[in-house]
């Protein structure tokens, strides 16, 4: 019998009438790294919350390193040794790494005296899990990568045995990513036990010993991860057989629908946030803009949608070019037929307070067929919702629901719904399956591939590496700004990508 | 009970239990002051609906407090706090007084259509201008709506005592206007159908508050115009990518308010004091708010609470006149509590009535 390092039993834990875990037992094994799975809403981040004293648990006994331990905050939690680092980071930007580490844990009354010391033992855990990161350098000055480095440093630094890692490959490149296994394994070899919970399945398979899988708050699998593959797991996440692959016949290409020339864009504090870009998306191709969150992907949708004013460049759709004197907004963009389903559905694609019956023409809202002489036609749009709502199979099917009582991908289902119906000559899509379970996501690639066969144009812009080469035909990758290069998707592989992502071109290397 | 039946019970037993804390601690204060509190509600009871004449001041209230209580709401639905249904009123009379004063002459049905117009149009500018220093300048239009209330009392002060002032008078107030052009009395109304009742202020402008009730339902959840003005106000990154113009609706939602904040005018200026005297909207457009917000921003809400007010204002008034101990400060005081628990701590117990109703409901099922 290993020693275990965590044991949960019989964990319930109610929201209202919602149940997030359901007679969760969990047995997490020392020294090795345990991988947690499922989709969103599964219940993953309330067992951790519960773990590190956010939540108390309705029921259910925690045990840490074999003795009964009860964990009513934070505090308690990092007594026991378990230390956390969350997706979003928790870290005073303005702040040195050193001040940031001991931020909380300073002793006696000269602040001076105490980062001496720990500026001796920040060293010290820096060699030993080779966690290298100039401690003087303040925070917003860093990397991703290295904010994430300080994050771990800082639980080392409060004696954590025990460290959970929520979604941390969120916003890292692959490079940056297999950095952060090789630091994981590395602890693990220190005989440090690490808890990860993430939503792909790559990340499982890569570095995980065991596995345990939650579906609907209930843990419904646990297995040695050596054991088991992809395919098993995504059916256990989902509770059917899912196809991880998209299949595509080759594409028709035909001319230009969107063409991108020379666009800049420049933020308010200053920041030129794109550079100079230029491609064009033709009809019956998907092209897709890969990139690490944060280089420029949002500011470009934004400028081609009208949602920010076009600065400098132009753009040309179906014939129509748009310049920045033209003004054009969202309205404009949809009348010269673009359609887009924005990358944060919560803040741009919808109005979470209205009602689905509302949100259904939510852009569409002044064409003529929803409207009479001063009221709408409440008919005409209803009968829109209702077949959005079926062919899409967003539920529940009931067109008076607030929307932000939908779930995740339910809420994105009826996005595109709304932006595909509409027949669009191009289609742009940001982020589509981002905080959306594996169901849908399967469900919104089957939509776009068939956009792109009935002879559409689509320009697909993701953070998610597996859907753009998935989807594509083409990718341009986007680093600070500009376009790296273009890669033709059947000639693509995530290591050239990888480079790209991390500002690396062929001709620099 | 679905989930919207339950909503709309939590939201009105919500405000009925506010309204009772209220008048419950109203009650203590009358107790302490060693009078008897029950006599006291029946008294302000009696004052506002016992006879004719008390109903008639009541409804006469009522028709201000749904005019400014709609400018704030229409401004709500578009994220805005419009703190400015004051100056608005007092400016949207001035273009009302203007009209009567110019037009006294003409026939009441001409002069009535252009005093409606002059109020839009005075009161919407005066909504206007801060609605356009917050579209395009990101000016707070808290601060700037409270800056041109000021601006207005001003501006009045020295247009009635320099400018409007028939020579010969003293006190700071326009001419009588004609009798053409006064909007007939509810007594008057009441006579051509032969019915007597008592003379009051109130006058035909009670039956154009509850068309602008009924309008203003019908403009926000169903019109595009509307819809357009609550994305903004619900969600204005959302409105951005429905292509809708944020400041445009801003200004909109200012002047719409404006103007209807001018229509105190009417009912003030044009039906009951029937010249332009100083102060004719003191509080009506603060009261608005507390309207607006009691009434949950909706025109059945404000209908309810102005009515509130309505009875506030003049079974205050009575009180006061008939029981010593309780001047109009007592008046104001019960006011102020009313808009304490119904506005300002309006979710005090709303956790608890939650769970009363979810009860309910898991009984009904």
């Amino acid at each position: 019998m290993p020693e275990l390092a965590i044991e949960l039993t019989g964990i319930n834990k109610n929201f209202g009438n919602v149940c997030a875990n359901k007679d969760v037992s969990l047995k997490v094994e020392s020294g090795t790294i345990h991988g947690i799975i499922g989709e969103n809403g599964a219940g993953k981040s309330t067992l951790m919350s519960i773990l590190y004293g956010f939540y108390q648990a309705d029921s259910g006994s925690i045990s840490v390193q074999n003795t009964p331990t009860v964990i009513r905050n934070a505090h308690d939690a990092i007594d026991a040794g378990i230390g956390m680092v969350h997706q979003h980071f928790m870290l005073v930007d303005n702040f040195s790494v050193l001040e940031n580490v001991v931020l909380g844990t300073e002793k006696g009354f000269s602040l001076k005296k105490s980062l001496e010391v720990s500026e001796l033992e920040l060293h010290r855990l820096e060699k030993e899990y080779h966690l290298e990161v100039d401690i003087n350098s303040v925070i917003n000055t860093l990397p991703v990568g290295l904010q994430q480095r300080v994050e771990i440093l800082k639980a080392l630094y409060r004696g954590a045995d025990i460290l959970i890692l929520d979604e941390p490959t969120g916003v890292l490149t692959p490079q940056e990513a297999d950095h952060l296994f090789r630091i994981l394994n590395e602890l693990r070899e220190q005989g440090k036990t690490v808890i990860l919970i993430t939503h792909k399945l790559r990340e499982i398979m890569a570095i995980t010993d065991n596995v345990s899988v939650m579906r609907q708050g209930e843990i419904v699998a646990h297995l040695k991860t050596a054991e088991t593959n992809r395919e098993e797991l995504a059916e256990l996440m989902v509770g059917r057989k899912v196809l991880l692959r998209v299949d595509k016949a080759p594409a028709k290409t035909g001319k230009p629908v969107l063409t991108v020339e020379h666009l800049d864009f420049t933020d308010d504090s200053g920041v030129q946030r794109v550079k100079d870009v230029s491609f064009n998306v033709c009809s019956g191709e998907i092209v897709g803009i890969a990139g690490v969150s944060g280089n420029g992907q949002s500011e470009l949708l934004a400028s081609i949608t009208g949602i920010l004013p076009l600065q400098k460049g132009q753009l040309i759709i179906n014939s129509e070019t748009i310049t920045p004197a033209l003004r054009a907004d969202a309205a404009d963009m949809r009348r010269f037929g673009m359609a887009h389903v924005p990358e944060d559905r919560q803040r741009l694609g919808l109005v979470t307070a209205f009602s689905a019956y509302e949100n259904s023409i939510l852009g569409y809202h002044n064409n003529s067929e929803y409207n009479g002489l001063l009221e709408m036609d409440r008919d005409a749009i209803l009968s829109t919702c209702k077949h959005g709502m079926e062919h899409y199979d967003v539920r529940p099917n009931n067109h008076n629901l607030r929307v932000s009582l939908f779930s995740g991908g339910n809420q994105q289902k009826f996005v595109v719904a709304r932006e595909i119906e509409r027949d669009p000559d191009l289609l742009v899509v940001g982020q589509p399956t981002r905080g959306v379970d594996i169901g849908a996501i399967e469900f919104i690639h089957r939509q776009l591939i068939a956009m792109r066969d009935a002879g559409k144009a689509v320009l697909l812009v993701s953070v998610e590496l597996d859907e753009i080469l998935s989807l594509s035909d083409r990718i341009l990758v986007m680093f600070a700004g500009r376009i790296m290069g273009e890669v033709e998707a059947c000639a693509a592989n995530e290591r050239d990508i990888g480079l790209l992502m991390a500002g690396i071109s062929k001709e620099t290397e | 009970m679905n989930e919207r039946q339950a909503n709309t019970l939590v939201v009105t037993l919500v405000t009925l239990v506010n309204l009772l804390i209220a008048f419950l601690i109203s009650g203590i204060v009358i107790w302490i002051l060693g009078e008897d509190p029950w006599f006291a509600l029946k008294t302000m009871l009696y004052g506002a609906f016992g006879y004719d004449e008390g109903l008639g001041y009541t409804l006469y209230y009522t028709t201000n407090f749904i005019f400014t209580g709609l400018a704030f709401a229409v401004g709500f639905h578009c994220g805005l706090f419009n703190i400015g249904a004051e100056g608005q009123a007092y400016i949207g009379g001035l273009g009302v007084g203007l009209i009567c004063l110019w037009l006294d002459n003409w026939p009441l049905w001409l002069v009535f259509p252009l005093a409606i117009l002059a109020s839009i149009i005075f009161g919407g500018i005066w909504g206007a201008i801060p609605g356009y220093l917050k579209a395009k300048r990101g000016s707070h239009e808290v601060v700037t709506t409270i800056m041109f209330n000021f601006i207005a009392s001003v501006i009045m002060v020295n247009l009635l005592s320099h400018v409007l002032r028939p020579p010969k008078n003293m006190s700071p107030e326009s001419r009588e206007f004609g009798e053409g052009v006064w909007i007939p009395q509810m007594h008057e109304i009441f006579d051509w159908f032969g019915l007597e009742i008592t003379r009051t202020p109130l006058n035909g402008t009670f039956i154009f508050a509850l068309l602008s009730l009924f309008l203003v339902w019908r403009f926000i959840w169903y019109t595009r115009w509307g819809y357009e003005l609550r994305t903004v106000g619900t969600n204005d990154t959302a409105a951005v990518y429905a292509g809708i113009s944020v400041s445009k609706n801003i200004i909109i939602a200012m002047v719409i308010g404006g103007g209807l904040a001018g229509f105190v005018g009417i009912n003030e200026i044009m039906g009951s004091s029937h010249r332009l005297m100083l102060n004719f909207q003191a509080g009506i457009g603060f009261t608005g708010i507390a309207v607006s917000l009691i009434g949950r921003n909706h025109p059945l809400g404000i209908l309810l609470a102005a009515l509130l007010f309505g009875i506030l204002y003049q079974g205050g008034a009575e009180l006061s006149f008939e029981v010593q101990a309780i001047d109009r400060h007592m008046v104001v005081l019960i006011q102020g509590l009313v808009i304490l628990f119904a506005g300002a701590l309006e979710n005090l117990f709303r956790p608890q009535i939650e769970q009363f109703v979810k009860r309910l409901s898991s009984l009904d099922s």
